[in-house]
């Protein structure tokens, strides 16, 4: 028989190894924005809240960067990330929040229960500023230069750990 | 009590109250239970916050022209949903979902073509968004690898019939 017969079975083989491998790889569920590096889209949303302004994009162009918190008040894991964002306001961060489907009396609760480290809030009806800036679910937490360009993108809930980093970035937005 | 009953409940504060009473009444037998009520009254509020919101005005409703709502329908069915992600847009009941379907609906209407839309949210959230395959730096070798296979058969082909003759 001839070596060249037993190709197919190696490269049959071969395929199996690899499917094999990568069936044992935790799954990447998240989508990163494509607009990272890109300046905001322009957009002017309502007060979410009484009492607080709304946001708009010139809001983030006097030169200060600042985080853009994506959240609503029916969202479990803006709970857990609720100490985080009160700790990065300590540290001297300015955030702005814009709340997705979300009604000013449920904001207004979620605000009292579990603190409000915001210095705005925009309420986002339809998602079209979550989909203008390619967030795809809420938390999220961009980080914003002072000419209004995006320039880092946090997915999920900010843990102790993303403090920091978060910290880092927006430092690095500054300079 | 029912869980019909316990769906009523939307103020977390008095869930708890109520989980307080039954620990008291039924001792260690019913801390299990008690747990299970708790978190399902701590949940209930939040799902039904998550709900309070009407969908968008496009989110299930069909553009007037049917012309375009066969074009709308058509870039529905091949966007996908983000929150999802193994359905398209068209398939889920997200309220994000019903949300990128307003924006394709009402954009569709204001006589955007379907395919600047499709790159106007590849723009955002790269092809993975799309299930249009294209043909691009990573994926160029799933349309090459097809026809090399045809082309290696074909030639493996030639020679064994040749050599017949």
């Amino acid at each position: 028989m001839r070596w060249w017969w037993w190709l197919p079975l190696l490269l049959f083989a071969g395929f199996l190894g690899v499917a094999t491998y990568q069936l044992t790889q935790p799954k990447d569920d998240l989508v990163p924005s494509a607009m990272v590096g890109k300046p905001l889209p322009e957009f002017d949303l309502r007060a979410a809240a009484e009492g607080m302004p709304g946001v708009s994009t010139a809001d983030f162009r006097d030169g200060k960067p600042r985080l853009l918190n994506i959240w609503a008040s029916w969202c479990l894991p803006c709970i857990a990330e609720a100490p985080q964002l009160e700790r990065l306001k300590q540290e001297g961060a300015e955030i702005v929040g814009i709340a997705i489907r979300d009604r000013p009396e449920d904001v207004a609760a979620f605000l009292a229960r579990h603190g409000n480290p915001y210095t705005r809030i925009g309420g986002d009806d339809l998602s079209q500023v979550q989909l203008a800036i390619g967030s795809s679910g809420v938390p999220e937490t961009f980080v914003i230069d002072g000419r209004g360009v995006i320039r880092y993108q946090h997915i999920g809930d900010i843990r102790a750990e993303h403090v920091p980093i978060l910290l880092e970035k927006l430092q690095e937005a500054g300079e | 009590m029912s869980l019909a009953r316990l769906r009523l409940i939307r103020d977390p504060r008095e869930s708890g109250d109520r989980v307080r009473h039954l620990r008291s009444a039924w001792k260690a037998t019913s801390a299990f239970a008690a747990m299970a009520l708790f978190l399902i009254g701590l949940l209930a509020p939040q799902l039904a916050a998550q709900q309070s919101l009407p969908p968008a005005p496009y989110a299930y409703r069909q553009l007037e022209d049917p012309a375009k709502e066969a074009e709308a329908q058509a870039l529905m069915e091949t966007l996908r949903c983000l929150t999802c992600q193994s359905q398209s847009i068209a398939d889920s009941d997200a309220a994000m979902a019903g949300d990128m379907r307003h924006q394709v609906r009402t954009r569709i209407a204001a006589g955007e073509t379907p395919e600047a839309i499709r790159a106007w949210l590849v723009e955002r959230y790269g092809d993975y968004v799309s299930y249009a395959p294209v043909v691009s730096e990573t994926t160029w070798p799933l349309f090459a690898v097809p026809l090399l296979l045809a082309a290696g058969a074909g030639a493996i082909l030639w020679r064994r019939l040749r050599r017949a003759r």
